[in-house]
């Protein structure tokens, strides 16, 4: 039993938030708002030449042929950065989607241009009323009835959806599943698609730790400048403790992202309660941490000049995405009071365990 | 990062079981802040020690197993699992045990830690006085060196285990122009020496798990002393951290707790408030964090990581754990909850009153959650000393 994650993955993580210091700032965050896509191309290839996107892409496709383990420290500093690319959509979520078919055509064609940058891709699944990034998509994978489907962008129509998030871009997509369309039937499908939920999931909790973080720096940085009755705010203790609160929440939620990680890479029976009790205890995190942050900005944290509102405005839209908190608490709640004995960590044979 | 077990650890897990099976006291002791109660643990600890099960992660020499602190684990997870009795010496073997085998010479370790493992010493804390609780520096009792003693002098109070147990160890002021937490001593003293009085002090469930303890010109040997003299407090510092950290609070014990919760709920589950729903759910979520959350702190530590104020975070989340899951527990029985475990309609449902009271004292005792606050704020996030 090692919890611990390896110099290599540790040295990705701490590559990868050197590289989002310079090419993520809310600056440039802010600046892309203003843009028709409202992403960057320059950063996409970027984020291919750190080897990022290819890296959950099996080897023969030009991938690094990684497993989620690798990848969740690298989730999480996207969720830091708040960077507004589709990286989970695409090489989260997308690629497993496409490696995972009997058929290999797709990969053949989709996942070299996914690990060299040349190629987005976004899922569309039940559990989600839109589709991100749909407008930036080279290929969709759409769920239909059970089935799956991938259908090229020219082949869908876009609806844009303007949410709180300004980075965000939110799509209803309406398309027509057809014989040419679809890439495998039901029974193929579903559990393509669970596990495609799953670790979207994870992705969004990943993303929560690394905003949440992000939010108590910001919080703890201006509780230490910002002076009232000729001290700093952070000085007082009302202000100390709403902040301790959120360390020991974020605290307490990394290793349940991390074990969800390693449940969803070794693909164990417990798969989605460890999963969903990371998405609940990293959203609650997050949005404490959001809440709180807010308040010890005081009126300037209701600016749109204030940076917080990025990272809060995210933290409230992954909180939703993928399951909201109680879609995932219901998930755990069947299966911990209504399923057979529920496994618990430490306790259990290995494998049940996992 | 492997989240599966070694064959070692599970052939460890395995001996632990079995022995456990064979040995766990078929009827429940009597609690141990009652005279009888106390002799009973007593016996028990003497029972663990002779299979070497007392202090499994200390080194052999001293009585222990000499194995990792994922091995203590394990272990602690199959000692709640089998329902085994509650650890009257814990303040001893968890706390000071650690202590004595940082600060203490080669002649206290051995003085000292083989008793302790054995149950032949239990040791009772000596930190709060009168008017020195949160403000623990505030310590006012005195020890003044004469020739090969210190003379005791002052008051302590809140001393788990103090009515029934052996020895005391704690903090005492030996410089008497020192201020705060200069000038302190971590002295060992044996309850009955001459010039010591213990008096029990009834606790909320009636029993007497504390004491005040008195000291009137009581003389206690200079090699009593642990650490330097006017060193104590950073020897302090580490005995607190222990408690506050990994070894007092183990994550089996609160997994145990929501184990029982949520059998007990799907057992009451129809005539259940349907919010306590998820208060179960949540009351389980959380002692799996704090499982994991251990796990991956020992993971740090076995690579050579420490714990410090870390420790704080750790004592917030168990202890409003541990009230939530009892609070959880009385609103499921509803009208039955203000039943004493005596009371003859009571079955086994009393054993969620008592937990609630002991749990009530969790954000208090080991210092308050106020003060781990500070610590969290001051030493993690470096926000400036108010």
């Amino acid at each position: 039993m090692d919890f611990r994650f390896t110099e290599d993955q540790l040295n990705f993580q701490s590559s990868l938030r050197k590289a989002l210091e310079k090419e993520c700032t809310t600056e440039q965050i802010r600046a892309l708002w203003r843009t028709e896509t409202g992403r960057s191309p320059e950063r996409w290839a970027k984020l291919a030449e750190l080897g990022f996107l290819g890296l959950r892409v099996p080897e023969q496709y030009g991938g690094l042929g990684m497993d989620e383990v690798d990848l969740v420290l690298l989730i999480e500093e996207t969720g830091r950065a708040a960077l507004p690319e589709p990286v989970v959509e695409t090489a989260v979520i997308g690629v497993p989607l496409l490696a995972g078919l009997k058929a290999t055509k797709l990969a053949e064609h989709w996942l070299p241009k996914v690990a060299n940058g040349e190629a987005i891709l976004t899922v569309g699944h039940p559990v989600n009323p839109f589709v991100t990034d749909a407008h930036v998509a080279d290929l969709l994978l759409l769920a239909h009835d059970g089935e799956l489907h991938a259908v090229p962008r020219e082949r869908v129509a876009l609806q844009h959806q303007p949410c709180s998030d300004p980075s965000r871009r939110l799509f209803r997509v309406d398309w027509s599943p057809s014989k040419e369309t679809r890439v495998a039937q039901p029974e193929e499908a579903q559990p393509l698609l669970d596990a495609a939920l799953d670790r979207a999931a994870l992705a969004c909790a990943a993303q929560l730790l690394g905003a949440g973080q992000q939010m108590l720096d910001m919080g703890v940085r201006y509780a230490t400048e910002r002076q009232q009755f000729d001290k700093p705010i952070g000085s007082f203790q009302a202000v100390k403790h709403l902040l301790a609160n959120v360390a020991v929440r974020l605290e307490f939620a990394k290793p349940a992202v991390y074990r969800a990680a390693f449940s969803v890479a070794q693909n164990g029976p417990a798969r989605a309660v460890h999963v969903s009790h990371a998405k609940v205890v990293a959203s609650e995190a997050a949005a404490l941490a959001a809440k709180t942050v807010h308040q010890v900005h005081g009126a300037i944290g209701y600016t749109w000049e204030c940076d917080l509102h990025i990272f809060m405005k995210r933290a409230w839209a992954l909180d939703v995405a993928w399951g909201t908190a109680a879609w995932h608490r219901a998930r755990v709640a069947s299966a911990v009071l209504d399923g057979a004995a529920p496994a618990t960590f430490g306790y259990s044979a290995p494998s049940a365990s996992l | 990062m492997d989240l599966t077990y070694t064959p070692e650890e599970e052939d460890f897990r395995q001996e632990v079981r079995s022995w456990l099976e064979a040995h766990v006291p078929r009827r429940p002791l009597k609690s141990f802040d009652t005279r009888e109660g106390f002799q009973q643990h007593r016996e028990w600890e003497r029972t663990l020690n002779e299979a070497r099960f007392s202090a499994v992660n200390w080194p052999v020499e001293y009585g222990g197993r000499g194995v990792t602190l994922l091995q203590w684990l394990i272990f602690e997870e199959e000692y709640y699992r089998a329902g085994a009795p509650g650890r009257v010496n814990q303040n001893g073997i968890f706390l000071l045990g650690p202590t004595l085998m940082e600060f203490g010479t080669p002649e206290q370790k051995a003085r000292y830690l083989p008793r302790m493992a054995a149950g032949d010493e239990v040791w009772a804390q000596g930190w709060s006085e009168p008017n020195a609780g949160s403000d623990m520096a505030a310590i006012r009792a005195t020890a003044r060196k004469d020739g090969d003693d210190y003379i005791v002098n002052g008051q302590k109070t809140w001393c788990s285990r103090g009515a029934f147990a052996d020895w005391l160890f704690g903090i005492f002021r030996t410089d008497p122009n020192s201020e705060r937490h200069r000038g302190l001593t971590f002295i060992l003293i044996p309850l009955n020496a001459p010039g010591v009085t213990v008096r029990a002090i009834a606790q909320l469930d009636g029993e007497t798990g504390f004491a005040e303890v008195f000291f009137d010109d009581a003389r206690v040997p200079v090699a009593n002393r642990l650490g330097p003299e006017n060193q104590g407090w950073k020897v302090a510092m580490a005995t607190a951290g222990f408690e506050r950290g990994l070894m007092l609070r183990s994550p089996a014990r609160y997994q145990n707790t929501a184990r029982r919760l949520v059998e007990f709920y799907r057992a009451h589950a129809e005539a259940a408030d349907p919010c306590l729903r998820d208060a179960v759910v949540r009351a389980w979520l959380n002692a799996e964090s704090y499982a994991l959350n251990t796990y991956w702190t020992v993971s740090r530590l076995m690579s050579g990581g420490s714990i410090g104020a870390e420790a704080s975070l750790n004592k917030i989340f168990w202890s409003e754990m541990d009230l939530h899951m009892h609070e959880t527990a009385l609103a499921l029985l509803g009208p039955r909850a203000e039943l004493l475990r005596g009371a003859p309609d009571a079955g086994n449902i009393g054993e969620w009153l008592d937990g609630f009271l002991f749990a009530l004292a969790g954000p208090i005792y080991a210092g308050t959650n106020e003060i781990q606050r500070n610590v969290i704020a001051e030493r993690l996030l470096n926000l400036p000393k108010g």
